[in-house]
């Protein structure tokens, strides 16, 4: 995915980056206070466990390169962005920690691409598309697009903070990150489609302070 | 909803230690580009910190799929327990609030 390792940010980049993530972690910890009641609690545990476990499993994609899934549409589906932005960081900073799978410096950048500008982004596709489409295609066709969003908008600020740090032209790499990416995100979108009816087939979660997000719109 | 999360928990610790072992080994994305446009270099040697299982792989495991099942269970139960532990804190003053309870918590946002 986008996992960016030491080496690749230039100081103002990392910092700049830790600082709008410290930022927005500030407001999804409050925000989740806010709404997170204590049965809930479980739910946030087992989506960062899926999700990183998940990000385990590299799929091919095309010509030698690979991808795997990012998990930011599917934990935003089913918690909202603001518990989402929480999981995606814990997963983050536990491959960080303990399997170095994105640098220290980077962290900051890392989480602003894939813990915060991915749920976000996610979620106004999401709601853009079905509060303009009703019924259960365009559902599936809203997962399936933030999904794939989701992934090509982290690939985005991904190459930009390279190409701001001096790393490499954004020219050069901005082709490159989205076209791979947009690969990927098909697999993002087809995984987090079929997880998505999957758990509300066999599970049915609510998001904090929302009930059914997705579920109410069901009924 | 225990049976549910005990089930999420499973499905997790499964993906992590059996279909880990099988995952693609091609350069992701990133680490594509950074080979095809010459600066995946700047990474090397730029570690800044030792960390238990570097590349996801069990330290003195010999069997390279055992190695990376074993890391996947133990970072997907770190997960799992930091998200929790979170959680509860957050959470901590909404005890005995029950599904009937949105209203409860507007009084008690006041």
């Amino acid at each position: 995915m986008v996992h960016i390792p030491d080496g690749f940010l230039d100081p103002k980049v990392w910092v700049g980056a830790s600082a709008l993530s410290a930022g927005a972690l500030a407001g999804a910890l409050a925000q989740t206070r806010k709404a997170l009641e204590e049965r809930q609690v479980p739910v946030l545990g087992v989506m960062g466990a899926f999700i990183f476990a998940a990000q385990m499993v590299n799929f091919p994609v095309a010509g030698g390169t690979s991808g795997h899934l990012l998990g930011a549409t599917l934990a935003t589906l089913l918690l909202g962005p603001w518990s989402a932005m929480l999981v995606m960081t814990a997963v983050l900073v536990i491959q960080m920690l303990f399997f170095y799978d994105g640098g220290l410096t980077a962290l900051g950048a890392n989480v602003l691409n894939m813990a915060v500008i991915a749920p976000w982004v996610a979620y106004g596709v999401y709601r853009s598309i079905t509060g303009l489409f009703r019924g259960n295609t365009s559902r599936v066709v809203a997962i399936f697009l933030a999904s794939w969003v989701s992934v090509v908008a982290a690939a985005l600020a991904c190459s930009l903070e390279l190409a701001f740090s001096g790393t490499v032209p954004l020219g050069v790499v901005l082709p490159a990150m989205m076209g791979w990416h947009a690969l990927i995100g098909i697999g993002e979108g087809v995984i987090t489609v079929v997880a998505v009816s999957f758990i509300f087939r066999a599970i049915g979660v609510e998001q904090p302070g929302q009930r059914h997000f997705l579920a109410g719109e069901k009924k | 909803m225990r049976k549910s999360v005990l089930l999420g928990l499973l499905i997790a610790l499964v993906v992590a230690a059996l279909l880990s072992p099988f995952a693609c080994p091609y350069p992701d994305g990133l680490e594509r580009v950074a080979e095809d446009k010459g600066f995946l270099d700047l990474a090397e040697g730029k570690e800044l910190i030792h960390v238990p299982m570097p590349d996801y792989k069990f330290p003195g495991v010999s069997n390279e799929g055992l190695a990376t099942s074993l890391s996947g269970i133990i970072g997907t139960a770190l997960v799992f327990g930091v998200m929790y532990f979170l959680g509860r804190a957050l959470a901590g003053t909404r005890r005995l609030t029950s599904s009937s309870s949105m209203q409860g918590k507007e009084e008690r946002r006041e």
